[in-house]
């Protein structure tokens, strides 16, 4: 039997571009705010896990908010950096060996496209020199087979853009804030056929910083927890296509996103038709049309009927997707990233989202990110 | 002719073919393992001609470690030429990633046959692609 773990803080560096802070020092920023949120001092944090893929080492943080000799384990796991924080100082309380832990996930690229070095992937020297190792082509690769199998046009492409930007309007740690219509998003130069610029996400700085406690320590502090259901990582399965492959099987295999849903509803005891608000990883257009089907929430196809309805808007009837404007407004700085979904389905499930609040009170929030080489990260909240 | 980009990636002689590599399960990979990774995987030749699974176009200079046109000293996006890419089905093999050449964006489908062939990369490297069988058989008459 383990206990209850619960986000009792959540604190968030905007996203975008901060010349003046270097990504470590925008962790620092979003372990304070989320500490005030909190209503806890750092000395209070009792264990910490936290990393950034571009930015340095998360323990250093110490030096800044204290050395109270506290463990702190630095994570490097790619896109999943966040996602494996979070799970981290779950069990961490799940285990009854702790009662507040902090998960933290920072991050600073340089703009352009992400450029990875071929060995370390495990990847022979042609496969970059000849101009294959970038994560755009594979996103546009699975999402042109995609919209050619599953009938998904080009405008439904566009109509997920326009809301991301829409949405990254009524959020203030979004670093898109400026609306673009579904024309000028049609109309932009082509980056990978099928995907416009406005249909990719961008590499981008920003933190974010979450609270975990124990059900008893929440009751003592009466802090406003919201309840970790499960959380999810899971790697790629045999025969699966992902990101970074020079060859792929021709029998047709698993997908991590799909094995970690399943396993996140599973362990909750939820399905996907009891989701009220989701972070789907937006990392393109595309991305999050085919996240719809991969994480159970519709079948192959409907995203056509469904973004066509807006069934994805905040609002919007069915279930509200990217509610803060996804990764397409808030840009990803890889290790904070996975955060900022969970950050914002604790908003949203505190009734804090402001403007971009869901209605109806949200009982679930679903969260999802997906990165090389192949790993996907679930995380289902609620509000009791 | 250039340099091969990689000696090893495909066989030499009138008619190359892209080197993969069989398991001891019998299924074939791409590329052939190297390393401890290569025991027990014999060489193999693929097929020659296979059928378009995806593609998508390169319209933008790729940073380092891309060698091609655009990345060498006192060049620049100017001097990129945006390309093709896709992954082609060896019936029966493996889904290799390629370059897809002569053919334009909007002629690609599904199914497309297409036919492997070495094609100038840079100033001193060839590097692999598939084209269309049709073009090549209309380059030829």
């Amino acid at each position: 039997m383990s206990e209850n773990v619960y986000i009792i803080g959540a604190g968030i560096h905007p996203f975008g571009r901060t010349d003046s802070r270097s990504g470590r020092e925008q962790g620092v920023y979003a372990v304070r705010e989320a500490l005030g949120d909190a209503g806890l001092d750092w000395p209070d944090i009792e264990c910490a896990y936290g990393g950034s893929a571009a930015a340095g080492n998360a323990d250093i943080m110490v030096n800044e908010l204290g050395l109270t000799s506290l463990p702190f384990t630095n994570v490097a796991n790619g896109c999943a950096t966040g996602g494996s924080a979070l799970a981290a100082s779950q069990q961490a309380i799940a285990s009854g060996m702790y009662d507040l832990a902090l998960a933290v996930g920072f991050d600073k690229h340089p703009r352009g496209a992400f450029n990875a070095k071929p060995a370390d992937y495990g990847l022979p020297e042609w496969y970059g020199q000849t101009g294959m190792m970038l994560t755009t082509q594979f996103f546009a690769l699975k999402i042109q087979r995609y919209m050619q199998l599953h009938g998904i046009s080009r405008t439904t492409l566009g109509r997920v853009a326009e809301k991301a930007f829409r949405n990254g309007t009524i959020t203030p740690h979004a670093w898109r804030r400026s609306p673009v219509d579904l024309e000028t998003i049609m109309n932009a130069p082509m980056i990978n056929d099928p995907l416009t610029k406005y249909m990719f996400c961008s590499p981008a700085e920003g933190a974010v910083a979450l609270i975990l406690a124990s059900e008893k320590k929440m009751k003592e502090l009466g802090a406003d927890g919201v309840k970790i259901r499960s959380v999810a990582v899971k790697t790629r399965p045999p025969n699966s296509f992902e990101v970074f492959q020079a060859g792929i099987s021709i029998e047709e295999g698993g997908k991590p996103t799909v094995l970690a849903s399943k396993a996140a509803f599973e362990k909750a005891g939820v399905g996907p038709e009891d989701i009220s608000v989701a972070q789907l990883q937006d990392t393109e257009s595309g991305a999050e049309i085919m996240h719809m089907a991969e994480n159970g929430f519709c079948k192959d196809g409907e995203q056509e009927e469904w973004l066509a309805n807006g069934w994805t808007e905040i609002g919007g009837g069915k279930l509200p997707v990217n509610t803060d404007g996804g990764c397409l407004a808030c840009g990803e700085p890889i290790g904070a990233s996975g955060l900022r979904q969970v950050y914002e389905n604790v908003q949203q499930l505190r009734q804090r989202g402001g403007e971009r609040q869901v209605p109806g009170k949200p009982r679930l929030g679903y969260s999802h990110v997906y990165g090389a080489p192949g790993l996907s990260a679930v995380a289902i909240l609620e509000r009791e | 002719m250039g340099e091969k980009i990689d000696p090893n990636l495909w066989s030499d002689g009138a008619e190359p073919h892209l080197m993969g590599g069989r398991l001891p399960s019998g299924e074939i990979v791409f590329p052939m393992p190297s390393g401890d990774a290569a025991e027990g995987v014999e060489p193999y030749k693929l097929s020659r001609r296979g059928k378009l699974w995806s593609w998508t176009s390169q319209g933008f200079l790729p940073k380092e470690p891309y060698e091609g046109p655009g990345s060498g000293p006192g060049e620049g996006p100017p001097d990129f030429q945006p390309f093709l890419i896709g992954y082609v089905e060896l019936p029966g093999e493996v889904i290799v990633e390629s370059r897809i050449v002569d053919a334009r964006l909007e002629d690609l489908h599904l199914g497309m046959d297409l036919e492997f062939c070495i094609v100038p990369f840079n100033m001193t490297h060839d590097t692999f692609a598939f084209r269309p069988i049709a073009a090549q058989e209309s380059k030829a008459a």
